[in-house]
Formats: C-alpha cells, sequence, structure tokens
C-alpha cells in the first residue's frame, strides 16, 4: 500500500466508494421493481369516465364507476339543497358551503368512499338509511352524512370527497 | 475458529440469544477458503445470485400474469406493453433463465475438470445434479406460462415423453394434463409449481452449501487443504472477487437484456397457442438441446426417453464410475484430454438438437450420444486403472512458495491483515 496516514488510507477510500457504487447501482435497479406496482398504462387510459347526467330524476340516485370506485350522483330535491345551505358552518366537523361542492345545485357528485376507512356509504336507494341528517350512512362504522355529503357525526375525518368532474355539454360531465 | 467480536451493543444482545452474526462471520467471512482457487471458482456463488434475481422478477411478473388459457398470452402482452417497466422484468426473467444454465453449465463442467464430485464430496455433487434437474423443471414449466405456439407444443411433446412408459403411460400422460389435452388444468398446474420449484431449489441449495462447507472448497490442484497456510478468509478475499465476477456477469446481461432480448427464444412463442396447428419445427430452448439431440438419437419411444434421463442419471452415479483417486485433471494427462473432447461431444450435441431429424443428422446424433456414455460408463471406470497421473504437489502452498508457480506466483505467501 502506498502513504497511509493516520485514521484515513486509500484503501477507506476504496470502500467507501465501492459501496457508494453499489449502493446506486441497486437504486436504480429497485426503482424499476417498485414502479412496476403503480398503475399500469391501460389502467391510467381508464382513468376517466364520461356520463349523461339528464337521466336521472329529481330525487333520484344513481352510482356509477370511475376507476373502480363508486361515484355517486344525485338530483337533489329543492329541500335537500336548502336543508344542505341551512346548515351553519361551525356545526360542521370539516366546513364546507354547499356551492363549494357542486357545479349545478341541484346534481350533486360525490365519491361514494367514506372516509374513514373505504367502505361504501349507504343511502343510494331509497329503501337505505340515510343516516340523521338524511344523506348517506356508512355501515361499517357509523358515520353519518347529510345531503351535501358532508360529515355531521362518526368517525370519518372529511367530508365525502367530490371527483374532479366538469360538464363538458349541457348534461354530460366528464369525470376524472 | 475464533469466536468474533461485535462491536455493536446490539449485534451482540441479539447474537447472544440467536447466534446469527457469529454464523455468518463463520461461514462467510472468516470461512477458510483454498488460497488458489481461479474464476472458475466463480459460478457457485454467481448461481446462487441468478436464483434470487429470477425469483425477484418472477415474483414480479407473477404479480400481473394471469394462468388461464383464455388471459395468459394477453396478460405477458400487458406486461410488455403496459405495466410500468414490465418489459425490462420479464426480459431480466427471460434471458435471467438463459444465462442461469450457462453460468450452471460452466459450474458443472468446471465440477468435471477438477474433479470437485470426488470423495469426500460426493453428496454435494448429487445435490447438484437435484438441483439441475429441478431447474430443468422449472425452466420447462416457465417456458408454458406465456402460452404461446412454442409453450403449447413443447409442453405437449415434453408431457408426451411419459407416454412411453409401459402400460401405465398413458394415464400417467393424462394425469398430468388434468385432461385429454394440455389444456387450460395443465396451465394451472404448471404455474402453481413454477413458484414452488424455485423455492425448493434454495432448500436443496442451502443443503449443497452446508455439503460444501464441511469439507469446503476443492481447488485447482484437486489435493486436500494442509493447513491454514493454504486457506484465506472468505471475506474480502473471495467476497471481491466473486463481486467483480458479478459485476461482468450483470454487464453482459444487461446487454443482452438490452439489445438483444430476444435472441434466445423463438419467434414462434409470440404467437397465441393453437392446439389445432404444430410449428413446422419444434425446438426446445438451447439448454436442453443436448438432451434433445440423445432423445432423438434413438430410434425407439421408450429406450429414447430412457436415454435422455440417464443422460442426467449419469450424473448422479458419476462419483463411483470415476474412481481415479486424483482430482485434478492438471494432473490427469489423458482425463485432461478426455475432458475437451467430452465438452466438444456436448457442444456438438447442442448443435443436433436444433438440427431437423433427418439425413446426416441422425446418424451423427447417434455417433455422439453413444461417445456420451461412452464417456462416463467405459472411458471414466478404465481410466481409473490405466491412467498413470503426474506427481501431485506436497500441499496447496508449496508450488507457490518454491518460486516459478506461473500465474499464481503472483499471490502473496501470506494473507495481509488490514482492515
Amino acid at each position: 500500500m502506498a502513504d497511509t496516514n493516520e485514521g484515513t488510507t486509500r484503501r477507506d477510500f476504496i470502500h467507501v466508494a465501492s459501496a457508494t457504487a453499489g449502493a446506486l447501482g441497486v437504486a436504480c435497479v429497485a426503482w424499476p421493481f417498485i414502479d412496476q406496482m403503480n398503475p399500469a398504462a391501460d389502467t391510467l387510459a381508464l382513468s376517466t369516465t364520461e356520463f349523461d347526467v339528464s337521466g336521472v330524476e329529481e330525487g333520484m340516485s344513481v352510482t356509477i364507476v370511475w376507476r373502480g370506485k363508486p361515484v355517486f350522483v344525485r338530483h337533489r330535491t329543492e329541500k335537500e339543497i336548502n336543508e344542505a345551505n341551512a346548515v351553519k358552518l361551525d356545526e360542521l366537523p370539516d366546513p364546507q358551503i354547499d356551492s363549494d361542492r357542486t357545479t349545478k345545485p341541484e346534481m350533486l357528485v360525490l365519491l361514494g368512499v367514506c372516509t374513514h376507512l373505504g367502505c361504501v356509504p349507504l343511502g343510494q336507494s331509497s329503501t337505505d338509511p340515510k343516516g340523521e341528517w338524511g344523506g348517506w350512512f356508512c355501515p361499517c362504522h357509523g358515520s353519518h352524512y347529510d345531503t351535501s355529503g358532508r360529515i355531521r357525526k362518526g368517525p370519518a375525518p372529511t367530508n365525502l370527497a367530490v371527483p374532479p368532474y366538469k360538464y363538458i355539454s349541457d348534461s354530460v360531465i366528464k369525470i376524472g | 475458529m475464533s469466536e468474533p467480536k461485535f462491536n455493536n451493543a446490539l449485534v451482540r444482545w441479539i447474537d447472544h440469544r440467536l447466534p446469527v452474526f457469529t454464523f455468518m462471520h463463520h461461514e462467510m467471512h472468516e470461512y477458510p477458503t483454498p488460497k488458489n482457487l481461479n474464476y472458475w471458482w466463480n459460478f457457485g456463488s454467481l448461481a446462487g445470485i441468478v436464483l434470487v434475481i429470477m425469483i425477484m422478477s418472477g415474483i414480479v411478473l407473477a404479480m400481473h400474469y394471469t394462468a388461464h388459457v383464455d388471459h395468459a398470452f394477453q396478460s405477458v402482452e400487458r406486461i410488455m406493453r403496459d405495466v410500468n417497466y414490465g418489459w425490462l422484468v420479464r426480459y431480466i426473467h427471460a434471458n435471467g433463465a438463459s444465462f442461469f444454465f450457462i453460468v450452471v453449465y460452466i459450474h458443472i463442467f468446471r465440477g468435471l475438470y477438477y474433479g470437485s464430485y470426488k470423495a469426500p464430496r460426493e453428496l454435494l455433487w448429487m445435490l447438484g445434479v437435484v438441483i439441475l434437474v429441478l431447474m430443468m423443471a422449472t425452466a420447462f414449466m416457465g417456458y408454458v406460462l406465456p402460452w404461446g405456439q412454442m409453450s403449447f407444443w413443447g409442453a405437449t411433446v415434453i408431457t408426451n415423453l411419459f407416454s412411453a412408459i409401459p402400460l401405465v403411460g398413458e394415464s400417467i400422460v393424462t394425469l398430468l394434463w388434468g385432461g385429454f389435452s394440455v389444456d387450460n388444468p395443465t396451465l394451472n398446474r404448471f404455474y402453481a409449481l413454477h413458484y414452488l420449484l424455485p423455492f425448493v431449489i434454495v432448500g436443496v441449495v442451502v443443503l449443497h452449501i452446508v455439503a460444501l462447507h464441511r469439507f469446503g472448497s476443492n481447488n485447482p490442484l484437486g489435493i486436500d487443504v494442509r493447513g491454514n497456510q493454504d486457506t484465506i478468509s472468505f471475506h474480502p478475499y473471495y467476497t471481491v472477487k466473486d463481486a467483480f465476477g458479478l459485476g461482468v456477469f450483470l454487464v453482459l446481461l444487461s446487454a443482452v437484456v438490452f439489445f438483444l432480448p430476444n435472441s434466445m427464444g423463438h419467434p414462434d412463442n409470440y404467437i397465441p397457442a393453437n392446439p389445432m396447428v404444430t410449428p413446422a419445427h419444434i425446438v426446445p430452448e438451447w439448454y436442453f438441446l443436448p438432451f434433445y439431440a440423445i432423445l432423438r438419437a434413438i430410434p425407439d419411444k421408450l429406450f429414447g426417453v430412457l436415454a435422455m434421463f440417464a443422460a442426467i442419471g449419469v450424473l448422479f452415479i458419476l462419483p463411483w464410475l470415476d474412481r481415479s483417486p486424483v482430482r485434478s485433471a492438471t494432473f490427469r494427462p489423458i482425463y485432461k484430454v478426455m475432458f475437451w473432447v467430452f465438452l466438444f461431444d456436448c457442444v456438438v450435441l447442442t448443435w443436433l438438437g436444433a438440427k431437423p431429424a433427418e439425413g446426416i443428422y441422425v446418424l451423427l446424433s447417434r455417433l455422439f450420444t453413444a461417445y456420451y456414455f461412452f464417456h462416463f460408463l467405459i472411458l471414466l471406470p478404465v481410466l481409473s486403472i490405466f491412467e498413470t497421473p503426474r506427481a501431485l504437489p506436497r500441499s496447496i502452498g508449496k508450488p507457490i512458495l518454491e518460486g516459478g508457480g506461473g500465474a499464481m506466483a503472483a499471490a502473496p505467501a501470506a494473507p495481509r491483515e488490514k482492515l
């Protein structure tokens, strides 16, 4: 070996250099092996859904599928809209005004996935329990949502999410 | 064997209760290894690493593959086109299989040249042959999974080998298929076994290593280690040498994976399986070709199949066919030549296996098949009696210490203590 000063040697340098090169190599190989678990191209290609809301009559709810998850489309009655608007914001665990949750006030579009642990809340069918606020009720752990899909009582931390959507014509929405 | 001293208190705490660190220190660090191993000794640990690569890439593929005749081909195409880096993982797995056999065949021929199968390493050798057989079964079933034309007809031909068994042959084939032809039940069970067998291989590899560490590696001189002056510790001397070999191997594997990914495959396997049409020229994967040539060389169904299995079976009894007490071909003037003749024979059989079974190829297949068995069954036992070996060195250290040791003279006389 050449000069060996106190502490560090050329060999120490080689050790650090090869360990670094090895770690970089492993990281480069690890990435494809991790990324393969992310959604594949054909899965991503299915990430938007179009839906014609004109067939949803007042007072009626329809469940459609977007990215493998249920989306609730509810044509609300005047009474339900008024109830949603009448609530004081400080009564809400996750305050949000109703008009921020809709594009057209009568057509409520929600991701039908409870924000607690991912069950599908009841309330789409006329015979379902709708919870104490007349919206949706999650039977798994007892979360109550109001007519705007906002959490009112139970373990869920936030309101039912509103998926990204827009009207691409008067009656057709494109989700995603 | 000194008790290792660990600096880390947590390591000491665990090791006192569960001596895994002591075990690893003994078997992977201070493990005394002959100091004269050449690069042919890289291929054992390399094979182990390739096994890990195959299992890791295989588990990834299993996450995306569908074992059903209606979806298998599509799911493989989806892996190639849609799954993130799916093409990379599949090409690693498909070419990794070929490289696995290249590495293992080199490992086997190294054992043949240096007599690594001789006492006291007979069981070590036989466990290695078990690994080879398991690898072949795993590779064959893996090749069926993409459900292309070669998959389907390879599966049909290979399973039909068992129909050669007298009386119960047809029943056995029906049992293997789970039906009256290669179909969905066959694909499902092949998938289940293709996932299982690699872990069986891991188990046999563990036994292989236990048997290896009982007496340690053989070495190019084929003589026993006489003491500490003949060995160096596994780490860092052989870990670094194995790591270098691994680097070279990965460069070659990457070159094929990225630039020639289909060079060792058959285009016909990109055609979905069609039970109504057999491809014009059925050829197994290259690593089966010598055995395929032996199968076709015998003009009788039962004896052809028997000869093919015997070609592998004869390896099991090799330690008792070659009775020469001298291990390394370096000191066996005749065997040294015959080793290369035998290697040539195997290469020609590989070439013949890829040729159509007609004309001159049939005759050549028969000649080279006959020589394959002549080598093991007649030549080796006879050589054990009549060959006069050259004088063996007194110890591994001797030819190095007394100068003129050729390339080995460059090795240090005693391991340097630095680290």
